[in-house]
């Protein structure tokens, strides 16, 4: 704080901490303890805030718990969730690898530019890309019709496989770059190495590259879950009933359940969520949170 | 990875891209040599997993173009819901059915006005945010930073439920234009928090000190000296918060009240009421994306180079 007064005088460092102050205390810290502490409140009319019945209470826990169809869309979000960021890393590592390996420099920068364009364009539009193909009427039925593998045009949309599949198209790249950055640092001797001993394909990846790309492959697994379980525009545009999202039912929550308190304990039970994921991967791939960082 | 991180994430990821972009760029000559003369002798099962992983290439590439072409096409078909089987007649008249919309200009100007609103709290609180943290050290600047990003790492919906609860239950404010500027600003300032502090790692002090040993006063130190340097990072830190801003859906359907922004006007259309008219709009609105993204790589490259 010295060091900002004396480079910057008072009247700067009055306002950058200012800024600075109204950023964290007021955007980010404030509406998120009290978002937790009104998810442990019961819903009340405003006659009663204050009164005796405005207690604290695990009430709202519990409906999670109680109510099965919840729970069910609950557990459905955390394996859907888990499904999608194994397939985009299926999906992604051998493009990272080619990136970051293999890819002659010329081509390299038409890559990247080819990779980030997409990157650029909005979720919503990308999901609706896909809403086109998967439509009854759609190209994908067209084309699966004339290949002779269905006979009859198939009801894509509205089932959790058209939602997964949506994200791991929307998702892709946020697996791809911090697995490129990873295997790129990787010093290609090693791999030589590796390969004049005689290692299959297979073992130097499994042996060398894997291993190297870790903190990468957490990165990418943490954003991909992260993103897939707090999405709501996928579920929306490409789900129907048998495939809600838990995020769906939050939303249900405010603006048709009516009932805030409920869908706050919701909310801070999806972040719990994607805090416990980050855990577990920080544990699964033996990276600390400043490798993570980085 | 808030996942309205959605798209914030995105931009964490694109910065680095570019960071390993340069960093590629830096150490080629060397690695390029490495790979010639492994070319030379090459055996089959190398050649077949070289294959291999070239045609795993094209096709990933085809997964990430393929839909947008798509639904591009769409747009000029004469069947009344958007599809390109059957192919029924080319036509332009959607993007009329498009301009004629009332409420959609109405969303795009809502959206416009939410995107002014961050670029104008977002950008300056993440300059001075950067600002802060790079004359604090040790534990409070870890701790602030670890704050800062945080928003990164929270699902979007949540910063839009948070906010919205915050707003709504203590301070009586309601969903609106003003509360999507809040809850995007949120995530939206640690961008431009990032963008500024990697520029301010390059920035020479002595500059400053210097200003000041001459004379000059804090305010005008700042105004000439520190602003004009970090300038081309603010400006990116702009244009990324309008996209980001423009863009975002997650948060902003838990704050926007009776306001409807234009990605929440595209999303109810798709659900009810869907023609061509919404891929004539998806159209336009990824050729400009499309422009402004590759418009900023270059301008990125040149400053770079």
């Amino acid at each position: 704080m010295r060091a900002a007064l004396r480079h910057y005088g008072p009247v700067l460092t009055a306002a950058i901490t200012a800024l600075t102050a109204f950023w964290i205390v007021v955007l980010i810290v404030l509406p998120q303890l009290l978002m937790v502490d009104f998810s442990f409140r019961p819903m009340l009319p405003p006659s009663k805030l204050g009164g005796p019945e405005d207690v604290h209470t695990l009430r709202n826990y519990a409906t999670l718990w109680g109510n099965t169809v919840h729970r069910g869309i609950f557990l459905q979000t955390i394996w859907a969730s888990a499904l999608v960021t194994l397939s985009t890393l299926a999906v992604c590592y051998p493009v990272a690898f080619y990136m970051a390996q293999v890819a002659p420099r010329r081509r390299l920068a038409t890559l990247m530019l080819l990779l980030v364009i997409p990157f650029w364009i909005n979720e919503l539009l990308r999901t609706f890309a896909w809403y086109v193909i998967l439509a009854y009427n759609g190209p994908l039925n067209a084309v699966l019709m004339t290949l002779g593998l269905i006979d009859e045009p198939q009801r894509w949309l509205g089932t959790p496989g058209a939602v997964i599949l949506g994200m791991v198209y929307v998702y892709v790249l946020f697996m791809v770059f911090p697995i490129y950055n990873a295997i790129e640092t990787l010093d290609r001797a090693q791999i030589e190495a590796a390969r004049d001993l005689g290692a299959s394909w297979p073992r130097i990846h499994w042996r060398v590259v894997v291993p190297h790309a870790r903190p990468g492959i957490a990165v990418g697994c943490v954003m991909t879950f992260m993103l897939a379980a707090g999405s709501y525009a996928v579920p929306a545009i490409l789900g129907g009933p048998s495939s809600r999202w838990f995020t769906e039912i939050i939303y249900n929550w405010f603006f048709e359940g009516g009932n805030w308190n409920q869908g706050a304990a919701y909310a801070f039970i999806l972040l719990v969520l994607c805090v416990g994921f980050i855990l577990l991967m920080m544990r699964l791939f033996r990276v600390g949170i400043g490798e993570m960082a980085k | 990875m808030t996942a309205p991180a959605d798209a914030r994430a995105a931009d964490a990821q694109a910065a680095d891209a570019r960071t390993a972009d340069a960093r590629t760029a830096a150490d080629l000559p060397g690695r390029a040599a490495a790979a010639v003369p492994a070319h030379g002798a090459v055996p089959a099962g190398d050649r077949l997993a070289r294959g291999l992983l070239g045609l795993w290439m094209v096709a990933f590439f085809a997964y990430l173009f393929l839909p947008l072409a798509v639904m591009a096409a769409a747009t000029f078909n004469t069947s009344r819901f958007p599809t390109v089987t059957p192919w029924l007649g080319f036509t332009l008249d959607w993007f009329g059915v498009l301009f004629r919309d009332a409420q959609l200009w109405r969303a795009l100007w809502t959206s416009l006005a939410v995107a002014v609103g961050v670029v104008a709290l977002a950008v300056p609180t993440g300059l001075a945010a950067a600002l802060l943290l790079w004359r604090l050290h040790g534990r409070a600047r870890t701790l602030l930073y670890a704050v800062m990003v945080s928003p990164l790492l929270t699902p979007g919906v949540i910063i839009g439920i948070s906010t919205l609860i915050f707003w709504d239950r203590w301070l009586d404010v309601r969903g609106g234009i003003f509360l999507t500027v809040m809850a995007q600003s949120s995530f939206i300032a640690a961008y431009a928090m990032l963008l500024v502090t990697a520029r301010l790692q390059r920035f020479d002090p002595a500059q400053e000190e210097a200003a000041l040993d001459l004379g000059a006063t804090h305010l005008q130190t700042f105004r000439r000296i520190t602003l004009p340097y970090l300038m081309p990072s603010v400006l990116s830190a702009a244009f990324l918060a309008f996209l980001q801003s423009f863009e975002n859906y997650n948060t902003t359907i838990f704050v926007r009240g009776l306001d409807t922004t234009l990605t929440v006007y595209i999303a109810s259309k798709v659900r009810t009421g869907l023609t061509p008219a919404v891929n004539a709009l998806s159209l336009i609105l990824i050729a400009l994306t499309v422009l402004g993204a590759v418009a900023y790589e270059i301008a990125r490259r040149r400053r770079r180079a």
